[in-house]
């Protein structure tokens, strides 16, 4: 074979690219993270909109939420089974999951997304220890 | 040139680029006059000893096969799918991305969509998916497979044989591929089935046994260069000495026997005379030509690996015979790329031969201390930079001259600014044709790769409209008269070329012009050119 | 209509539903999920490696580069190296240019003839540039998606996100809302440029002339992969956390079957892999090895030093010839007469 060394070389240094993520793990299993419901939103039993929706929408509800409140002055969301909420993230959202780093960080550092929410937003409003 | 052949105007005019609606595997093949050469003599084929001699017709419907010929070519194919990596990989990686199509001087003149090379290609491509590939066999026609029948074949034989092996589209193909490759095993392969034209074959058959393509006797030869001797005491008034199978020389010259042949390759013939009697006369350097070694060019390479071997190994078998230090060799397309890409690979190593080094200059031809031959454009312009030549411009003032870079000196081993730096000096008045169309990207002369034949002049013509164009381009700017090239199968085919679309210009070697200006020692006032032609301003002073 | 690309757009969308339907109604999430995936990249690593090894196993028996500029000559001619390079280190620049920036490309022209007799050539770069387009966003979407299969992320992989990211669109009105999660270039510049490959094969005579449904299936499938993509991250969306938990139990070799996170994620998920793992096994087998051939083209990736350095062919072997003695034999009388030296009087 012609060219031997580098070509075996070349295909090595493909493979080894592309199965990086097998090579990465070595193995070892990364499931979920298990996020942690403070005994507050537990007792809630539903958030704002079934879990489901919250789980995967929830940044697009909060972008309306900041629409309504900053643009338009609005601050009343109404569910559709009629309950009533203050449009607001530190109030409203970290009233119940008052546990950002369980709740927020642990998926979002899991799936390596970095919420600009805190840039603005103190993430523990009412100043309590954890 | 022949009565049928339609004029310029209408050639231009019937050319359309945009393909039919029908698609190309149900397009079958139309084999039509003045399109393709002759089918070859047997005794040629026989004499070489290759396959299946008979005499056969392309426009009949038998073309004499041995029966088993679908066995023949699907082993050929494996086989060279084996032999040559490139061929391999050029049969699966063209993405069909079109930035060849439009590369091809066939294409740009006949606009007929199988000269796009990746169609060419193609033809040759539908038969490996389907005979080597799992895709190709389970999808077949959808994924762009077919077997191959006796049309299919045909199809080849008529395509591949309107390829001259140029490698313009392997320039901007993004992985290289080289469709003069694929020309080449089709070439092969074919060969295998007595599929040849005569205007190859039979030149092979003359070299190979007489040492030349037109198979002049080593007599002969000797005549028709002292022809060229009378005629250039006749210009000069020296009476040169040409040395001929020269044991104690210094250097052995090849060049193209067409340059002994025909005119205006002669001229070319006629400088190189004039440049060793200079050199030897100044310098005492010995130049001598062989007549066993009398080819240049190599129409092998036009027929198989196998044949340009064949043919090549005189070259070598002679330097050594004679004993000299190094090989010069003459102005030639396809010749330069075998020496300068296969000629070492093949018949080498050279090690009886010495690293050339110019005596005169002391320069050591670096770029050839392998393969141990020089290009003749290098040593002019060695000896012109040194100084070595007494040069007279003003004898080429009449002319305006361009320059065709011929593919192979250019693609195949990148001579592009020597044969330049030769011309500048030799003459005063010089026009580079459009970026486009030189160097790299020059265009063909449409009758390389052994398509130089009269019955197809059709297709010659169609395949040199690109290249005239961009003469014509410059003959209406600046006047260009007269196009140079290093290339003995341009100097036959660019005439007739030029005739037929700008019949204003005229065709000659770098080395006519350097002869031309070259102050021979002794010689009378010029009142000619090497054509006989006289220098103007000049006839009335003497 | 074009039997080639209908024929390919319908493989595509059939693909799409097989993987939708099989695991939406027919519950065979395992199967997408993990089965298929596998067999994917142990295809496609084995077919490549065969592929190369295959291509690598027919020797290169000559060297012959496409020369691309000025060669190296006397040394007063100004060689052009990387063109008509004639030492390995300008070999390894003339293949990065050509791998990284498609530099034969580049070169495009297009021929035409104007004022009917005139062929004139001018630049034409679109393909050059969304092939390149096509081929870098690609890349970048595919070392973004690292962030699905390595826990933790690298910084290398979140400043790519970041990078890709950069250009923040929002809007927000009652009927749409874009911004959130944030946009990534990549993703619409992959998907448009394949829209330009594509109508270009459809509409540009020459091209579509030349085109088999080989051409057309692998762009409709990268073009599926991009749409799914795109759909998933901003419209129809799925739990990404899911999502990775699923992708990772892949690459760490504990895949998961539990229904509670395997149908957690939509059924577009499953086209979207299914797609992703359709190229992969189609890869080895088709025009797609490009990715590997380029680096064996012998046109490209050879020195134009022939003449200097000796090249050996592995299949050499002996021809017969016409030797000086046959030749002398022949015409010893005729030479001696008109005087030519011979070797035997």
């Amino acid at each position: 074979m012609q060219n031997k060394g580098k070509i075996i070389t070349g295909l090595v240094i493909f493979i080894a690219l592309f199965t990086f993520p097998f090579i990465y793990r070595m193995g070892k299993a990364a499931p979920a993270p298990d996020v942690v419901l403070t005994p507050k939103a537990l007792a809630a039993k539903q958030c704002v909109r079934s879990t489901d929706y919250m789980t995967a929408e929830h940044m697009q509800l909060l972008d309306i939420w900041r629409e309504k409140v900053v643009r338009e002055g609005q601050r009343l969301y109404v569910t559709t089974d009629g309950r009533a909420f203050n449009m607001s993230l530190s109030n409203t959202c970290l009233d119940c999951h008052s546990n950002k780093a369980e709740f927020c960080d642990r998926c979002h550092d899991y799936a390596s997304v970095k919420p600009y929410c805190w840039e603005c937003h103190i993430d523990n409003p009412k100043g309590e220890k954890q | 040139m022949s009565d049928e052949l339609i004029t310029a105007d209408e050639m231009l005019t019937q050319i359309d680029h945009k393909p039919p609606g029908k698609g190309w595997m149900d397009t079958p093949v139309n084999i039509r006059k003045g399109m393709y050469c002759y089918a070859s003599n047997p005794k040629s084929v026989e004499y070489l000893g290759l396959p299946n001699a008979r005499p056969w017709n392309p426009m009949e419907d038998d073309w004499k096969l041995p029966d088993n010929w679908q066995e023949i070519v699907h082993n050929a194919f494996k086989d060279r799918l084996e032999r040559f990596r490139s061929f391999k990989v050029f049969m699966d990686i063209c993405v069909r991305c079109g930035a060849c199509a439009d590369k091809c001087h066939f294409f740009l003149g006949t606009g007929d969509p199988k000269n796009m090379p990746v169609l060419r290609a193609e033809l040759l491509r539908s038969v490996y998916r389907n005979d080597f590939t799992k895709l190709g066999k389970i999808m077949g026609k959808l994924n762009g497979a077919r077997p191959l029948t006796i049309d299919v074949l045909k199809e080849w034989w008529y395509y591949l044989y309107q390829c001259t092996e140029c490698r313009r589209c392997s320039l901007f193909c993004p992985y290289g591929i080289d469709t003069a490759e694929i020309t080449i095993m089709g070439r092969e392969i074919m060969n295998l089935l007595g599929l040849n034209i005569d205007w190859i074959a039979t030149p092979i058959a003359n070299c190979y046994r007489t040492g030349n393509h037109l198979g002049i006797q080593p007599h002969a030869f000797k005549d028709m260069i002292d022809f060229f001797v009378e005629d250039i005491e006749e210009v000069t008034g020296l009476a040169l000495e040409p040395s001929f199978n020269q044991k104690d020389a210094d250097i052995l010259f090849i060049t193209p026997s067409g340059d002994v042949f025909a005119d205006p390759g002669t001229y070319s013939c006629m400088g190189y005379l004039m440049l060793f009697h200079y050199l030897k006369e100044k310098y005492g350097l010995k130049v001598t030509w062989s007549t066993y070694a009398s080819e240049g060019g190599n129409f092998g390479f036009f027929t198989s690996h196998e044949m340009m071997k064949r043919l090549n190994s005189k070259m070598y078998a002679e330097a050594r015979r004679l004993g000299v230090k190094w090989i010069l060799g003459g102005e030639c397309g396809h010749m330069w790329r075998v020496i300068h890409q296969y000629m070492d690979t093949m018949n080498g190593p050279a090690d009886f031969l010495e690293e050339p080094v110019n005596p005169i200059t002391g320069t050591k031809f670096e770029n050839a201390c392998n393969t141990k031959m020089v290009h003749i454009s290098e040593f002019t312009a060695d000896l012109i930079k040194h100084g070595k030549l007494d040069l007279d411009p003003s004898r080429n003032d009449h002319l305006s001259v361009t320059f065709h870079d011929s593919c192979n000196p250019s693609r195949g081993m990148g001579m592009l600014d020597e044969p330049r730096y030769v011309i500048q000096n030799v003459c005063k008045n010089f026009h580079d044709m459009p970026a486009n169309t030189i160097r790299e990207q020059t265009f063909c002369c449409g009758s390389g790769s052994g398509l130089n034949a009269g019955e197809n002049m059709e297709q010659r013509m169609a395949g040199g409209l690109p290249r005239a164009n961009a003469v014509k381009h410059v003959h209406e700017k600046y006047g260009v008269n007269m196009l140079s090239c290093v290339c003995a199968v341009d100097r036959a085919a660019l005439p007739a070329l030029m005739e037929y679309f700008v019949p204003e210009v005229e065709v000659c070697g770098v080395t006519e012009l350097v002869a031309n200006a070259l102050i021979l020692p002794g010689e009378k006032e010029r009142e000619t050119d090497l054509r006989m032609e006289p220098l103007p301003g000049r006839e009335e002073e003497s | 209509m074009n039997v080639n690309y209908i024929f390919s757009l319908i493989v595509v969308l059939a693909l799409f539903l097989l993987a939708y339907v099989g695991v939406e109604a027919a519950g065979l999430q395992w199967l997408f999920g993990v089965v298929i995936p596998y067999a994917a990249v142990l295809i496609f690593i084995g077919g490549f490696i065969s592929r190369i090894l295959s291509w690598a196993r027919s020797p290169v028996p000559f060297r012959i580069p496409t020369v691309g500029g000025q060669g190296r000559s006397l040394p007063w001619i100004k060689p052009n190296p990387i063109d008509s390079p004639s030492s390995s280190g300008s070999v390894v620049v003339r293949m990065l240019l050509e791998i990284l920036l498609f530099r034969s490309l580049f070169r495009n022209t297009r021929a035409d003839l104007v004022e009917g007799d005139k062929l004139a050539y001018r630049l034409e770069k679109w393909l050059w540039l969304f092939s390149l387009l096509f081929h870098y966003s690609f890349l970048v979407v595919f070392l973004r998606h690292f962030r699905f299969f390595l826990d933790p992320v690298p910084g290398c992989v979140q400043l790519l996100e970041t990078l890709d990211g950069f250009l923040r669109i929002e809007f927000v009105n009652d009927a749409i809302q874009v911004g959130l999660p944030g946009f990534y270039i990549s993703g619409l510049v992959l998907l448009a440029a394949a829209t330009f490959l594509l109508l270009r094969r459809m509409f540009s005579a020459q091209v579509k002339y030349i085109s088999l449904s080989s051409d057309y299936f692998p762009l409709f499938l990268i073009m599926g992969i991009a749409f799914t993509g795109i759909i998933m991250r901003y419209f129809l969306k799925t739990d990404i956390v899911a999502a990775k938990a699923l992708v990772m139990g892949l690459v760490s070799f504990h895949p998961v079957f539990d229904p509670a996170l395997t149908k957690s994620v939509s059924g577009v998920f499953y086209g979207h892999l299914f797609f992703v793992c359709v190229l992969l096994i189609y890869f080895p087998f088709s025009k797609l090895m490009h990715l590997g051939g380029i680096f064996l083209s012998p046109t490209r990736n050879l020195p134009n030093d022939t003449r200097m350095n000796r090249h050996v062919n592995t299949w050499n072997y002996p021809v017969e010839v016409h030797t000086y003695e046959e030749y002398e034999d022949e015409y010893r009388e005729k030479m001696i007469e008109a005087g030519l030296p011979v070797e035997k009087e």
